[in-house]
């Protein structure tokens, strides 16, 4: 597992059923691109992150397939539809075979 | 017509930046800064009296393109806060011989808030003038029997960054008389001293050509009210005296080194020149 | 180097040859094998796309981008520019409220960004933009 890989999700506590909610998320990973050198001029390997799932109660939301041009700290904002009470729940994969897992349960109120 | 898109609407884009982003206009822009839709940042007012080569004051923000300030106007966006919420558990985490975080003495970490305004502070009992970090490391060392942090080393600048966070917003106030006066004056010749085979110092930059183009890039006034900042280039938190190393080193000079008495009397004077300013870090600057 | 009529002679050839060559048709860019890779070689139409970027990038490590195609079943980011051209593809579950994504992007230097849009009836619609990268100069 890459080292001090700490995801953050901003979404909002409640909503009303059916209703479009924002989603951000944050993941601290350095997304190394295997473009770069060292200070011995050696190819550094790629390391990335290179899958985000966020699912809502078993339900797809968004599948995004992330390559070595996505930035450092990997950054995604898109909207959601809450059907009913549930969680998100937000899956990173790593090319090292780690998995990043996070969820956020919304109130339908 | 602009393919701007600010998210979320937090930037005020007043009229005339578009015209002077028309005329090519590296100077300042008149955006405002609202940091979570209610920290209210001052980033541009009158000069301090005791600053002559300057009338107004400007935040480095106010130089960069809309796409970097909306990095920072919201802490979800903003990067330096993953490091800013690691610093918060180090906050509550007890380590050293004397079994204290720092938790243990200054609670909850709101409790530091107007800290970061008036630091480099003169210590009476140390008999000399401190920074932030040496303040941290002097509460290692000596209340929680802990090895201090390398001056501007990853764990310093995490600290360093919360700190800053629970006094956004207030103003920059250091103080340059009375017994810190001798320290801002070494200070303020270092900052007039041209170094390095370019000779250049770093008035020669930051108060002779801000506002002008350096290469491709807009100058700015070398304000430091937003340190430690997130800069995109490198994609991590910087301390201010790697900053003050890395302009001393462009003009390919010998630098000071990082928590060296001559970087501490340059960060005063800087400090004293944003005097006025909203203390802005963890800021985000390209 | 005393050029004579031989070596004229040569370089001439030389360099007619490399005009011949580079007439050549059809030598596809690494972008447009990358486009056909996601579209199965169906043609890519205009309009129904929209990507928003900032015209000139202050730090090509991070360059913000939005991707948006109401009624599209995935949207491919690509960078004709960089080493590798694939961005990121966003694939849109029953749940996304919207076609959209916003999110950070490397960009190596001055360049197209084109986002390609899968819609629902198996067509292909694209949009790009061109973003100008900025070598700094201090950065402060």
């Amino acid at each position: 597992m890459a080292e001090g890989v700490k995801p953050r999700v901003k979404v909002p506590k409640t909503a009303s059923a059916g209703e479009t909610i924002t989603i951000k998320t944050l993941i601290s990973h350095q997304m190394e691109s295997g473009q770069r050198k060292d200070d011995d001029g050696n190819t550094i390997p790629r390391s990335i992150i290179n899958r985000f799932v966020v699912d809502f109660n078993g339900e797809n939301v968004i599948d995004v397939k992330m390559e070595p041009a996505i930035s450092t700290n990997p950054f995604f904002e898109f909207e959601a539809t809450v059907p009913e009470t549930g969680d998100f729940k937000f899956t990173w994969y790593d090319d090292d075979g780690s998995v990043y897992e996070e969820t956020q349960t919304v109130t339908v109120g | 017509m602009t393919r701007t898109t600010v998210t979320g609407g937090r930037l005020i884009m007043a009229a005339a930046a578009s015209v002077f982003a028309l005329a090519a206009y590296a100077g300042p822009d008149e955006d405002e800064l609202v940091v979570n839709d209610e920290i209210e940042m001052v980033t541009k007012t009158d000069a301090p009296a005791h600053l002559d080569g300057l009338d107004t004051i400007y935040s480095g923000w106010r130089f960069r393109s809309d796409e970097t300030q909306a990095v920072q106007t919201d802490d979800f966006d903003n990067p330096a806060m993953l490091w800013v919420e690691q610093a918060g558990e180090v906050w509550k985490t007890a380590e050293g011989s004397e079994g204290k975080s720092c938790a243990s003495c200054h609670n909850d970490v709101d409790s530091m808030a107007g800290v970061r305004a008036v630091y480099p502070k003169w210590n009476e009992a140390a008999g000399e003038v401190r920074t932030i970090e040496m303040q941290i490391n002097d509460c290692r060392e000596n209340r929680m029997g802990a090895e201090p942090w390398k001056y501007a080393g990853g764990d310093m600048t995490n600290m360093s960054a919360l700190l800053a966070s629970v006094s956004r917003g207030m103003p920059v106030n250091v103080a340059i008389d009375g017994p810190a006066q001798s320290t801002w004056e070494k200070g303020k010749e270092i900052y007039y001293t041209r170094y390095g085979q370019l000779e250049l110092s770093c008035a020669n930059c930051h108060e002779d050509n801000w506002g002008n183009m350096i290469r491709a890039d807009h100058l700015s006034q070398g304000q430091i009210n937003g340190f430690p900042t997130y800069r995109l280039k490198n994609t991590k938190l910087n301390a201010v005296h790697s900053r003050f190393k890395g302009c001393i080193r462009d003009t390919r000079a010998h630098t000071f080194s990082p928590g060296s008495p001559e970087f501490v009397a340059l960060e005063l004077y800087v400090a004293s020149r944003g005097n006025g300013l909203s203390v802005e870090g963890p800021s985000v600057r390209n | 180097m005393e050029l004579n009529r031989r070596k004229m002679l040569v370089l001439g050839t030389a360099g007619a040859a490399v005009t011949a060559f580079g007439a050549l048709p059809a030598f596809a860019s690494a972008t447009e094998d990358a486009i056909a890779k996601f579209t199965g070689g169906a043609d890519v139409g205009e309009g129904g796309v929209e990507l928003t970027a900032p015209e000139i990038a202050e730090n090509g490590n991070t360059v913000p981008i939005e991707v948006s195609a109401p009624g599209a079943v995935a949207i491919s980011v690509f960078a004709d520019g960089n080493p590798t051209p694939a961005v990121a593809t966003f694939k849109f579950g029953p749940l996304a409220a919207s076609q959209f994504a916003a999110t950070r992007i490397r960009l190596a230097g001055t360049q197209d960004v084109i986002a390609v849009a899968e819609m629902q009836d198996g067509s292909f619609k694209k949009a790009s933009a061109n973003i100008k990268v900025t070598i700094g100069g201090c950065g402060g």
